[in-house]
């Protein structure tokens, strides 16, 4: 239902009072409709679907996550499973 | 393409994985509700990897599979017509309705025309003040807020012969349809990720307390589900369940407040039939009194449309996880993707056309966690 | 081989598939989209009516005349827009059918062209098709030597569609059918999939290319050529057209009754064509190609036909992606980069881009 993907704001212009912007999808440009991220930057990242961006993308978040995954398999190797379970049991789940 | 990319690394992949085999002790159903969802999981083989004793149950999340069979015939109705360009996304062509699809009315001369975003519908209504333009807006959640725009847009600039077939649906009542059916297995739901993006998730602790389910918001990678599904056995195994939010980059808890003020602007909340299911109460968006005048279904007034189910067909029960695709007795024989009998097989994402294509082949689970290579 | 059948008058009723035209009264778009419904509809409606041919359902069929193995090939070019970054429905009408008869082997010597032009085009435009096909013929050392053109009326066409025809020896010792490949058999694409459907698409859907991709589009016969030379007994050869690499293999998997097991990562799919079709909801595997093939190599072969390819410049980006074995007979089955599988069909009709 939602096939949504980020791309990076080049250029932000107005067309018909509507805030458009030209967005890179790694090598492709797309025209993409910011009314529903008004404040977003040139250079900020975005998730776009359909033609309009929906979403500033995280990148302090994108980072975080990638960095947990990366630990993941280190600290298996480093203290083996108990270690590894108190430590995602500390570092990990946050209830809303 | 960057922040794709990295949520398709195989290597952190495998340890999600090993994350995953090493803390699931006991079976658990989990359904994720979006098609988009079904789909990488599906495509990547993500099913065949995780612990056999978790089971995916793949939820109603495929709006091509649920908009209910009236409105498909209402949209054949308009797309008849010879004033008509009838414009939708790809996903929506080859849905079957009463006996016909929106590629065979194309064939008897009707003018259809594949679009991407629903502001191309909008300019080709300025492009052709001649012809009435009618977009098929379906959708959850995260295509309302731009159907929503282009509708806005048509009453801003003036586009009167612009007007728009609505059937968009809602993620929370459709988990609490399910939650309250009497066979239902399900123990635990990823959220789609995308929906949230828009809506937020406070609508979904409610859910939590109510059933006592794990609901965590996940995104759409191969990375992403397999963070979903490791989030949910660790809650499962621990007899928790709360809600917790795993694609916290294109999540904030409120959502998207520009998106959702234009949405109670210009939809209001209505009692929605799903395909398959039946009607839920409050599950779906219709266009609100102040636009009227471009709700499709008002202006071309389609009325005494006589729909026809296939007697046959079980998709109902295959949306709500009640039945695998293949145990149903036309799956593969009377209904394939070449001759859909209901929308699970038409949709790429539908459980039934995903079982049909990608899972003829029947392999252990356990084989394919190597990469193969080639000498 | 595809077994003799007598011409019969068309009898719905006697049709034993179970999923018959019958459900279809009307030519649909999938009809032409190379996929399913285009072969049920060569196998249900014109296979009857002609008798089947001795060539089989190949790009190209070999005939004996008077004692020489020819290939005969057609093809109609219904391309929109008429012209695209990397080229025109011009080089694609030469090209195209070139590459028909280079799948068999066969030296492309001698092309035909039929037009059906629409009332009220500019000649402009017809001059700049000719002018790409005189171009692209000589560009292949082929010649166009016979022709029509027909005129129909305003709104009764799309400007220009163009068919071609053309005949090429095949050499002796040369054996390619898609009914060839045995388990055993590697897979070679002669480089990156996905081009040419994504030049296409750029300009129907508004997307620009920071680098630009331009159609692949490219007469193949000196490219295998270059692999004869490494061997004879290439077993079968397919440019990818519509429907894509997937309608290809099965293709070939179903002719010749035999498995293909892909590997996903190591199929050559450049950036910008997997991130425009990340964004449409298209899979790299069903978009067009054009100046592309596969091929099926007897393995002993594979090492010195993929070399032969990746030193000519229209195979640089050769590579194995696949080999063919007994397992699932007549089904292509792809290892994912995760180490999952799925099984990789002929599609429909026509892939279209989705929002789900």
């Amino acid at each position: 239902m939602c096939l949504a993907v980020p791309g990076k704001v080049l250029d932000i212009w107005e067309r018909d009072q509507t805030r458009m912007a030209k967005v890179d999808f790694g090598g492709v440009e797309k025209d993409v409709c910011l009314e529903f991220v008004p404040d977003i930057e040139v250079g900020e990242y975005t998730i776009v679907h359909v033609g309009f961006a929906l979403q500033r993308l995280d990148e302090k978040s994108a980072m975080e996550t990638l960095a947990l995954f990366r630990e993941l398999g280190e600290l298996d190797k480093e203290f083996g499973d108990a270690w590894a379970q108190a430590a995602r049991d500390n570092g990990r789940e946050v209830p809303e | 393409m960057k922040y794709l990319d990295e949520f398709n690394d195989p290597e952190l992949a495998k340890r999600l994985l090993d994350d995953i085999h090493a803390t699931v002790k006991q079976p658990w159903a989990i359904m994720e509700v979006c098609g988009g969802q079904t789909h990488s999981i599906i495509r990547h083989g993500i099913d065949q990897l995780i612990p056999d004793q978790v089971e995916m149950i793949h939820g109603p999340g495929c709006p091509v599979c649920v908009t209910p069979l009236e409105l498909i015939d209402k949209a054949l109705e308009i797309a008849s017509r010879p004033e008509v360009i009838f414009c939708s996304f790809g996903d929506m062509l080859r849905v079957p309705g009463s006996g016909r699809d929106l590629f065979r009315v194309k064939s008897e001369g009707g003018d259809i025309r594949v679009v991407y975003s629903p502001l191309d519908a909008l300019k080709l209504a300025r492009e052709n003040p001649d012809r009435e333009v009618v977009f098929f807006g379906i959708g959850f959640e995260t295509t309302a807020p731009p159907n929503a725009m282009a509708v806005f847009q048509a009453k801003r600039l003036g586009v009167p012969n612009f007007s728009m077939l609505v059937s968009h649906v809602r993620v929370p009542p459709a988990i609490d349809a399910i939650m309250q059916s009497p066979a239902c297995r399900v123990q635990a739901f990823l959220a789609a990720g995308h929906v949230c993006s828009v809506m937020g998730t406070q609508e979904y602790p409610p859910l939590v307390e109510r059933y006592s389910v794990p609901i965590v918001v996940t995104g759409f990678e191969p990375l992403d589900i397999l963070e979903g599904i490791r989030h949910t056995v660790h809650q499962l195994e621990r007899g928790e369940s709360y809600l917790d939010n795993a694609y916290a980059r294109a999540v904030p808890p409120e959502g998207n407040l520009a998106a959702r003020k234009l949405l109670s602007e210009v939809f209001t909340v209505t009692d929605r039939g799903w395909r398959g299911i039946g009607v839920i109460p409050d599950s779906g968006w219709r266009l609100s009194e102040t636009y009227r005048d471009f709700d499709a279904e008002y202006r071309f007034q389609v009325g005494d449309i006589h729909t026809d189910e296939s007697a046959v067909c079980r998709s109902g029960e295959v949306l709500q996880g009640l039945i695998k695709p293949h145990e149903c007795a036309a799956f593969g024989t009377q209904c394939t993707p070449r001759n859909p009998l209901g929308a699970t097989m038409v949709s790429s994402e539908g459980a039934c056309a995903a079982y049909y294509l990608y899972r003829r082949l029947n392999t252990p689970s356990t084989s394919q966690r190597e990469v193969a290579s080639i000498g | 081989m595809a077994e003799a059948v007598d011409a019969q008058p068309l009898d719905f009723e006697g049709w034993a598939c179970p999923v018959p035209l019958r459900d279809s009264p009307t030519i649909v778009m999938g009809h032409g989209g190379g996929g399913q419904m285009s072969a049920e509809l060569i196998e249900h409606l014109f296979v009857p009516a002609f008798g089947s041919s001795p060539g089989g359902l190949a790009d190209s069929a070999v005939v004996e005349l008077g004692g020489a193995r020819i290939a005969f090939s057609t093809d109609t070019f219904v391309v929109r827009p008429l012209f695209f970054p990397g080229g025109s429905i011009g080089h694609l009408a030469v090209n195209g059918t070139i590459n028909d008869l280079a799948m068999s082997g066969a030296t492309p010597a001698h092309l035909s062209c039929g037009f059906v032009l629409e009332e009220g085009t500019e000649l402009g435009i017809v001059g700049r098709v000719a002018s790409d096909m005189g171009a692209a013929a000589r560009a292949a050392g082929v010649t166009i030597v016979t022709g029509d053109t027909k005129v129909v009326d305003s709104g009764h066409g799309d400007q220009v569609y163009v068919n071609t025809a053309g005949l090429g020896l095949v050499p002796s010792g040369v054996d390619i059918r898609p009914d060839r490949a045995r388990p055993g058999d590697v897979v070679i694409v002669s480089g990156a999939i996905g081009v040419h459907g994504i030049a296409i698409m750029s300009v129907r859907e508004g997307l620009g290319f920071g680098s630009e991709i331009t159609s692949d589009t490219a007469a193949l016969h000196p490219l295998v050529a270059a692999m004869l030379a490494v061997t004879p007994d290439l077993h079968a050869l397919r440019d990818p057209t519509r429907g894509g690499l997937a309608t290809s293999l099965n293709e070939i998997a179903t002719a010749s009754g035999v498995g293909v097991r892909l590997v996903e990562k190591a199929i050559p799919v450049p950036a910008e064509v997997g991130n425009a079709c990340s964004m449409l909801g298209l899979d790299p595997l069903y978009v067009a190609n054009e100046g592309k093939l596969v091929a099926f190599v007897p393995r002993e072969h594979s090492d010195a036909v993929l070399a032969a390819m990746r030193a000519h410049p229209l195979g640089g980006g050769a590579a194995i992606i696949g080999e063919c074995v007994e397992d699932h007979p007549s089904m292509v089955v792809v290892t994912t980069t995760f180490g999952g599988t799925r099984v990789v069909d002929t599609p429909l009709g026509e892939q279209l881009p989705r929002i789900c």
